[in-house]
Formats: structure tokens, sequence, C-alpha cells
């Protein structure tokens, strides 16, 4: 039986690159590719850890956006902000394809790996757009639009050009709960911060010391809005949720049962 | 701000617009200069979906519901003893900023009952766009409403503004109109239609030598018809359709079915179903014109004046035209590819990408996203086993009938409820 090897990256994209250059370099057979802390399954695999190597990861990248078109280059980086476990081989396997082949692949639908990285950077788009919709920002007392957000998936590194460009005369917060990090937006340029929620900072007192006091009027006018845009004789709720799934409510304050 | 007034006026005034079916907030790119609020850069953005599955994407109100005119089916129409409000200028350009910093909305929907008179009402409706432009330095979508027999000249200030204007045409022949709005004149609809159109395509050509020409309404213009209001067939819907999109160069017409909201003799009685599925197929045909190459005629003619419920229109079309296929997905040009029941724009796509690497099979085809169970009785691709039975067109659409499931099924299928 032949060893099976996996690799373990730091979870950074230059970390995954880093691992592309090993497989090539060193002419590994891999089966797998792991970010940190992920349980192993495979009892025989014998496990290499990659270090990151900015230059090797550079190296990487320089050759593949050769072939890859616009497209393919940001299918494979969506495709990584997936963290959908084993995409990395996928990522991998549209990498060693391209190299094969010498030009561009990300049309070659019939290829499984190929299939798969679009359909996977179809899905981070889909949240990214959701992400750019469905924030919803509350003004503190200090002048910040505030916003929680739990995405499928890390999103927030490509939403940033998106609010920065829209929101560039109010600064704001966007914080990934699951995540727990955050980009503050100071007026000049956003920067990634991380927050300490003390732990009670779910409660309605905290809340009402934490924002403008017009804060709450604004989304009571929203939720009238929300309402009485609706046709009754219409509903569809099938659609409704179709459009606008069940987890992503609790930070809709259009659906917040408490403004009334 | 006076948030309880505020909030009673945008009860109605909300209400009152909710008719009105486009919130499209796409088309338009309006970049954020020197630090201002807001960009808009081409796509739009759907930030809420109401209960009833549409699109939240602007901020739709009246500016007000008073109204001199009293079209039967209008909701704010003069004689509906109903509660009226008005919003100040300044109360919509609050209201628009506040939710726009929010992320609540892409942008303003204005449109008004009319009051006094056309340029009057007008007049206000370009105000809060201008100076939601040049005092708030607002680069988010302004869709205005034009409202029927406005000036000249406000329609071309209008457009400076606006990033899209519209007026509904509301019903699609001009005798209907006669019979449920007498006092307006189908040439009032026009006009407005007409400047903004020639209004666009001289500011485009003045664009074209002078980079620093000032953006007219980027977005363009757009309509909406009442579907089921007053007898009409499809085919006449269609072709009215047809009209405004070749001659005012329309982005976008609408379908609203009619929602039921007055006992007058001339409509719909209160309690009548709103025709969705019907309207549904209007929106595939309509898609079927812009996007697949369709010439109306084929899908809509004198033998086929109204749309087959049960199935697509392109499956029907399909089916009347067998002797067109079965296509080669593997060597068909786009054209035809597109013609194809179950194969989408995307998958047309893929499928011409897909097909430059190796020989496109069932499986593939799956893959990628193609409706087989349509799309199997319409094509041969590289596997075995394609249709090679001699159906005729009833016994394809029972048997994609019966190996499907349809979301509108159960309004229609008096027949099939039987087993």
């Amino acid at each position: 039986m032949k060893p099976t090897t996996c690799l373990i990256y730091d979870g950074t994209f230059k970390g995954l690159l880093t691992c592309v250059y090993t497989v090539f370099e060193e002419k590994i057979l891999v089966n797998n590719i792991l970010p940190p802390g992920t349980p192993q399954t495979e009892m025989f695999a014998e496990n290499i850890e990659v270090l990151t190597d900015e230059g090797k990861a550079k190296r990487v990248w320089k050759g593949f956006i050769k072939y890859a078109t616009q497209r393919g280059q940001n299918a494979v980086y969506y495709a990584y902000l997936s963290e959908i476990p084993k995409i990395e081989l996928d990522i991998l396997r549209y990498m060693q394809h391209t190299f094969n082949c010498k030009t561009s692949v990300d049309g070659d639908f019939t290829n499984t790996h190929v299939l798969k990285i679009a359909q996977t950077a179809k899905k981070v788009g889909r949240e990214k757009h959701r992400m750019e919709a469905f924030v919803r920002f509350q003004l503190t007392k200090d002048n910040i639009y505030f916003s929680n957000i739990e995405p499928d998936f890390n999103v927030l590194p490509i939403i940033e050009k998106h609010f920065t460009s829209r929101y560039s005369d109010q600064q704001w917060i966007i914080y990934d709960l699951k995540r727990n990090f955050g980009l503050y937006y100071d007026l000049e340029k956003p920067k990634i911060i991380h927050i300490n929620f003390s732990e009670n900072s779910t409660l309605s007192e905290e809340k009402e010391h934490l924002f403008d006091t017009s804060e709450i009027e604004f989304q009571k006018l929203w939720k009238k809005y929300f309402e009485a845009t609706t046709i009754k004789s219409r509903i569809n709720t099938r659609l409704h949720k179709q459009h606008m799934p069940k987890r992503y409510w609790r930070y809709l304050s259009e659906k917040n049962p408490l403004h009334n | 701000m006076m948030f309880d007034r505020i909030k009673e006026k945008l009860e109605i005034l909300a209400d009152a617009a909710k008719y009105d079916v486009s919130c499209s907030s796409s088309g338009s790119k309006r970049s954020n200069k020197n630090k201002g609020l807001g960009n808009s850069d081409g796509m739009g953005i759907c930030h809420s979906y109401t209960q009833d599955g549409r699109c939240v994407s602007l901020l739709k109100i009246l500016l007000t519901n008073h109204c001199i005119f009293d079209c039967a089916y209008c909701v704010t129409r003069q004689s509906n003893d109903i509660k009226r409000a008005a919003f100040k200028v300044q109360e919509v350009v609050d209201l628009t900023i506040n939710f726009y910093r929010r992320n609540y909305i892409e942008g303003l929907f204005l449109s008004s009952g009319i009051f006094k008179d056309a340029d009057f009402t007008m007049e206000r409706l370009i105000r809060v766009a201008k100076k939601l432009r040049l005092e708030e330095n607002f680069n988010g979508y302004i869709h205005l409403k034009s409202i029927p027999g406005a000036s000249d000249e406000l329609m071309r200030e209008a457009g400076l503004y606006a990033d899209r204007l519209s007026v509904n045409i509301e019903i699609p022949t001009v005798s209907g109109l006669k019979k449920l709005a007498p006092e307006k004149n189908h040439s009032d609809f026009i006009k407005p239609m007409n400047k903004v159109k020639n209004e666009i395509i001289q500011y485009n050509s003045e664009k074209k030598l002078i980079k620093s020409t000032p953006k007219y309404a980027p977005a363009g213009q757009s309509t909406q018809m009442i579907v089921g209001a007053s007898g009409e067939s499809d085919r006449e819907i269609m072709l009215s359709a047809n009209y405004y999109y070749k001659n005012y160069n329309m982005k976008r017409v609408y379908y609203s079915g009619y929602v039921p909201i007055s006992n007058d003799p001339r409509l719909p009685s209160l309690g009548s179903q709103v025709p969705m599925l019907r309207e549904n197929r209007l929106y595939q045909t309509d898609w079927l014109m812009r996007f697949y190459g369709f010439n109306v005629n084929e899908l809509l003619n004198q033998q086929f004046p109204n749309l087959d419920v049960e199935i697509d229109p392109k499956l029907s079309w399909a089916l009347r035209n067998q002797h067109q296929f079965p296509v080669d997905v593997n060597s068909a040009e786009k054209e035809m590819l597109l013609r194809i029941p179950g194969v989408g724009l995307k998958s047309a796509h893929k499928i011409l990408q897909a097909r430059r690497f190796r020989k496109l099979n069932y499986d593939h085809l799956k893959a990628i996203g193609v409706a087989l169970n349509r799309a199997r009785y319409f094509i041969i691709c590289d596997s075995r086993g394609w249709e090679t039975r001699d159906l005729g067109p009833a016994k394809i659409k029972s048997l994609i009938l019966r190996n499907s499931i349809g979301k509108f099924r159960k309004d229609y299928s008096s027949q099939l409820s039987l087993f």
C-alpha cells in the first residue's frame, strides 16, 4: 500500500499556496491538505507540516496568473474563503490542471475539480452579496455605525471594498462574530480589529447605553416600512424564506419581533 | 425628527406605493467622489424581501396620496375613502439618508399622487432628488416617476438627478384605458416617455464627444402594466410591451397582476385571485424576448393568443416547432442552444465553454445544471440512449408534467387531482 501524505498548513491563503509549491518541489502524492486543528481521520497518513513562505507563495501565484483568467483567479480565492472541508485539495488539483494544460481551465466544467471550484466560488459570491445586503448598521453614541455578522463563509475580506467606497464619510465597524474579527473604518481606511465582548453585552440596558437615542426610532421606522410595503393578498412565505433564509433573521431589524 | 408623525405618514404612503412593482436598483454607475455618501456600481442589491417574496431595494414611497384623478384601478383614486397624507421635501431627504447610512436601502423610489397639476407635482419630486444630490452629496440610486403630462423642461431636469425615470402605462390597451381612466389621455403618458428617450439619446451622443457631459437617467426608463384588469389577451400585453421596448428603449416593462381593491363593476371583484401564474408566464415571455432571441410573434400569435399555463412558454414553443429539434449540444450555435427547453443562459454559456475541452454527455450536462427532465426530449449528446422514440407534442408534454413538480401546479391541476 502506498503511504498517503497529508499536508498541514496555517490556514492562510499564502500557506495554501506554499503547500502547492511544496507538492511540486518535492513531487509528493498528496491526498489531503488541512488547516490547523482539524481532527485526523486517516490512520496511516504521513503528516507534513508546511511552513508558510511568502516567496514560495508568490512564485506559485505568479505562475498561476500567467495562465488563469481573472475569473479563474477569483474563483480559486473565493473557494479558499469558503473554508469548506477538503476544498484545499480541489484548489491544488485545479492549479495542477492549469499548469499541466498551460492555459486557463476555468471553462472546463466537465473536470470535477474545476466544476467544484466554480460552484463553491458561486456560493461564496452569493454570501458576499448577501452580506452587502443584510448588514444592518446601528449608530452608537460614539458616532460609529456598528454591525454584527455571522456569515457562512469568510467573506469579510471581499466585502471590504464595497463598504469602504459606499460609506466613505462615516465611521463603521462590521464584526464577524463567528470568526472573531472585524473591520473598522476610521474615515481613512479599514483596519482589522478584535473585540472582547463582555458576556452580558446582549442585555438591553447595556444596548441602550451603547446606541444613539434615535437609533431605535429608525429601526422602528424601517420595520413599519417593511410591513406597510407587503401586499397581503400575495403572501408567499416560501419565497420569502428562500430569498431571506431564517439564519440571517437574527441581525435583521425588520424581522425583530421586539420593535413594534 | 418627529418620529410618531413620520411613522404614521410612512405607513400610509408606503402602503400606497407598494403596487409599483419595480424595485430595481441596477444599471447605473455612480462612483463616490470626494468622500461623499454612497455609490452605485451597476449591480442592484436587494436589502430585504417582503413576506410576499418581493425584493426591497429602495425606499418606495409616495410624496403624497392626494390625487385629482379617479382611475378605477388605483387605490389613491380621488373617490376612494382612505387616509391621506403628504411628506415634506426635507422629511423624505432625512428618511432616505438615515436608511441609507444604516444599509437598509440602495436609494429612493419616489412617486406621487397628482395634486394641483402635473408640473406642480413633478417639480416637487425633482426638488427631493436635487436636494439629495447637491446638498447631501448622495450617490445612491434615485428612481423618479415621470408624471403624465409633465412639461419637457421638467423632464429634462429630472433626468439630471435621477438614475431612472418611469411612467406606468398601467392599462395595456388604449380602449381599456378609456374605460378605466376616462380622464387620462394616452398621449399624456407618451409625452414624458418620448422626451426622456430623446434626451438619453442626445446625452449619450454628446458624451462621446465631451467626457464631462453630466449623466442623464443612466439606468434608463421603465414602465408597468396591470395584468387582468381589463380583459386583454397575453398577446395584446406582450405586443404592447414589445412596442415600448422597441420604440422607447425601455430598460424594463413590469407586469403586475391586478390586486382587487374596489367593488367597481368594470373590474374583477374584491376577493378574486391575483393572477400570479399568468404574471409569471408573462415575465418568462419577456425574458425570452430580451435575452433568448425570441421574436414576440413566435411565442404569441393569432393561433396562440394566450400562453399555456401548464408549461413555460419556451417549452410550449418547442412543442409547436418540433421540426427544429433534436439539437446536438456539442455542435449547435449559441442561438439554438438557448432555444432548448431546460437550458438557460448560464447553462448555455457553460456548455459553450466546456465542450471545447471534450464532448459532453448526459452526466456532464446534469452536473452543469441543465434541466434534463425537459431538455432530454430535444437534444442529442455524447451519450447513447438519447430519446429515439417518435413522441408527439402531447405525449412529451404529459411525460414532462408527470416527471416534474411545479410550484403553481395546484392552481390549475383540476385534471391531475383526480388521481
